[in-house]
């Protein structure tokens, strides 16, 4: 038997057997589409994650006052105005290459009759460059000058606009607004920013810091200098995180007169060490869709092997049969392997082809949910996934066979 | 057409075939000597369980026996490589089953090129038309199985089994499940094979009256062979006319059967 022969009887038995064809290639199918989009969508999520917070800032440090760990002390020296010019100062700190403190308050702001409250924020002109937030074209951002002044000038977030003015799209520059009764004049709006998991930072009214520390509030201490509520600082590049952030806790450990660790009165938050662990999380989650992926390919693998072994009965008649008629073993094997492989090939392509389909739904239906996520297929998946089915299928469509190729004519065509 | 003092074409010398079952085992086959010439029209005849079938199959070369020589044409049997085996099957000898075993949802003419296609005949199309048409079934090449009658069945598996022009034709029971007009018809298909083409034919039959269309009988019992004797003047299927079932319906029902001629029942 040439090749061809050997082909055409392969497909002509297939075509002879289209249901039972149909639940192998079926068993294939979805063994491949739901692992490769189960892995797809993982990462898909992951990397929407990492993106997500990769957006804040891999340099960024946050320090803030916090209730030491011993519980003994109940001296909490506050971090003032006065801190972050220290550490600014780079014969202090010399890994940093910003400081940005900020105030906060929540106050009621009104514009127009509404009377809203909401979260005020005193910051520095490094606020933008600290965040990565740039004003919108043809909006000015607080100045050096405002700080000095106590200027009662606002900067406005796109959602406080919306909820102030009524739409986004408002241009509220020039307008009065008034927080807490005093009057501000409204000398800009931010960029809209993409809201991280849940939380939206467009929903902001950003002062002078010396203006929210003196006219807003009182944030004066004994000594004479002023509180602030954060301060955000840069490490020069990625590298030096690591090494600012030791130099700021040595730093203010000395200047709060603290020695044991445990009576720390600050907290360092570092977002890149956020980053790692939604990193695992993300990774924990790609791992979880792929245990269940993996689930359904045993499952489809199952499939492919009972049907093969469900047919047993009936081809090792058919092939008792050929044998009788005069076929060799090497043709009985030959017929059975091609037509396992064009059942792997076929049901691996069209598996292959549905798990692309999937991810390019999930790219379109992703937007509809307000998700900026991007799916890509999961190619090396695809590959394992494609070739643990097609090893299933080859494997348990030639067992049988096999074992039926090596019995007598009379017992294979007797068979039960 | 004497018997010619010919090499046997199949030549078998105590010949058994036991099955194991458990720890009991089945003698099914107890010795069996037997010397079949080129040409012959041969019945084998015997009650059911008398081990036709098993050694059928044995000649075949569909079994194996359990001791025992085989020769066809000279060739020890049991020395034959298996690829050697399966050639055998597919040019030397032509198998009819008692229950047909065709291959399910293919057509009459495919079922026919199956053994063309292991012998590696390129041009199978017009020798299995030619094939079909030897068993009058022509007009039914493009048929499926359930869609032709059991005789037209085992026509199809009969001229399978001619198709690659085998020197030796075994039928187990070829013509068991059909009519009597059925089996007439391929009772007489294979006297033509014999006298027309000198195949040799082994015929498995239960019916007296098929036997006396053959031209030696071989009497089977409890895995023995208990007579051998060549038959005196063997019927001619063209013409004989089967004495019993015609005029048996007629002493049931006393008038002709619904309505129909007695010809039928021929
Ligand atoms: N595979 C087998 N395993 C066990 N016993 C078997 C097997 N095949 C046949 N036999 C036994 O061998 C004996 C002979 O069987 P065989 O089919 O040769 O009879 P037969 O003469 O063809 O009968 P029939 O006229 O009914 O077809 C039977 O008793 C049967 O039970
Ligand atoms: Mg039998």
């Amino acid at each position: 038997m040439n090749p061809v022969e050997v082909f055409s009887t392969a497909l002509h038995a297939l075509l002879l057997n289209k249901l039972r064809s149909g639940l192998t290639m079926l068993g294939i199918i979805i063994g491949i589409a739901a692992v490769v989009s189960m892995v797809s969508i993982g990462r898909g999520i992951g990397d929407y994650i990492n993106q997500q917070f990769s957006d804040l800032g891999a340099t960024r440090l946050q320090i803030s006052s916090q209730a030491p760990t011993s519980g003994f002390t109940t001296r909490i020296t506050p971090l003032t105005s006065a801190t972050a010019a220290a550490l600014a100062n780079p014969v202090n700190i010399p890994s940093l290459a910003l400081v940005a403190p900020e105030y906060n308050l929540s106050s009621t702001v009104r514009a127009g009759g509404r009377g809203i409250g909401m979260n005020v924020i005193g910051v520095t002109p490094a606020y933008t460059e600290a965040y990565s937030w740039q004003t919108q074209p043809g909006s000015a951002f607080i100045t050096q000058a405002d700080v000095e002044n106590t200027a009662r000038v606002a900067v406005l977030g796109t959602s406080t606009v919306k909820r102030l003015f009524g739409s986004e799209s408002f241009n509220p520059v020039g307008l009065q607004i008034d927080i807490d009764d005093l009057s501000f004049t409204v000398v800009g709006v931010m960029n809209r920013r993409s809201s991280a998991l849940g939380f939206d930072p467009n929903n902001a009214v950003l002062v002078p810091i010396s203006t929210a520390q003196t006219r807003l509030d009182n944030a004066r201490e004994r000594g004479g200098s002023l509180r602030v509520s954060l301060i955000t600082v840069l490490a020069r590049d990625k590298d030096a995180v690591a090494a600012a952030s030791r130099e700021i806790r040595t730093y203010l450990r000395s200047a709060h007169g603290i020695t044991d660790p445990a009576n720390e009165d600050f907290a360092i938050y570092n977002e890149a060490q956020q980053l790692r662990s939604l990193n695992q999380i993300s990774s924990l989650l790609t791992l979880f869709l792929g245990v269940i992926g993996a689930i359904s390919l045993v499952v489809g693998g199952i499939g492919i092997l009972n049907i093969m072994l469900v047919s047993v009965t009936e081809r090792t008649r058919e092939i008792g049969l050929r044998k009788a008629l005069g076929a060799t073993r090497e043709a009985i094997l030959s017929q059975f392997l091609i037509e396992s492989i064009l059942l792997c090939v076929i049901g691996g392509g069209v598996g292959i082809l549905l798990s692309y389909g999937i991810v390019a739904l999930g790219n379109q239906l992703a937007p509809n949910f307000g998700l900026s996520v991007r799916l890509s297929l999961a190619v090396d998946t695809l590959i394992l996934a494609t070739g643990v089915s097609s090893a299933i299928g080859i494997l348990f469509g030639l067992y049988p066979s096999n074992r039926a190729a090596r019995m007598r004519p009379i017992e294979a065509l007797r068979f039960e | 057409m004497s018997e010619q003092p010919t090499t046997p074409v199949i030549d078998i010398h105590g010949i058994t075939r036991s099955y194991t079952m458990g720890d009991e085992t089945l003698h099914v086959l107890k010795g069996i000597d037997l010397q079949i010439h080129p040409g012959e029209f041969l019945a084998i005849m015997g009650p059911s369980g008398s081990g036709k079938s098993t050694l059928m199959n044995i000649l075949g070369c569909l079994d194996q026996p359990s001791s025992g020589e085989y020769y066809l044409d000279g060739a020890d049997v049991s020395k034959v490589s298996e690829r050697d085996l399966a050639k055998i099957r597919n040019r030397k000898i032509g198998f009819v089953f008692q229950n047909y075993n065709l291959l399910k949802r293919t057509t009459a003419l495919k079922q026919v090129e199956l053994p063309l296609v292991y012998a590696g005949v390129g041009n199978r199309t017009p020798r299995a038309q030619a094939a079909l048409a030897a068993v009058g079934l022509e007009q039914r090449m493009d048929h499926l199985p359930t869609e032709l009658s059991g005789g037209q069945q085992q026509r199809v598996a009969i001229a399978r089994a001619l198709v690659t022009e085998p020197s030796i034709i075994m039928a187990d029971e070829a013509t068991g499940n059909l009519d009597s007009r059925s089996g007439q018809e391929v009772l007489g298909i294979f006297q033509r094979l014999n006298q027309e083409r000198g195949i040799t034919i082994i015929f498995i039959t239960h019916d007296p009256w098929t036997a006396r269309h053959t031209r030696r009988l071989v009497m089977l019992r409890d895995g023995k062979v208990v007579a051998d004797s060549p038959i005196e003047n063997p019927l001619d299927a063209a013409t004989s006319q089967r004495p019993s079932e015609a005029e048996e319906l007629e002493s049931i029902f006393q008038t002709t059967y619904y309505g129909g001629k007695k010809e039928e029942y021929a």
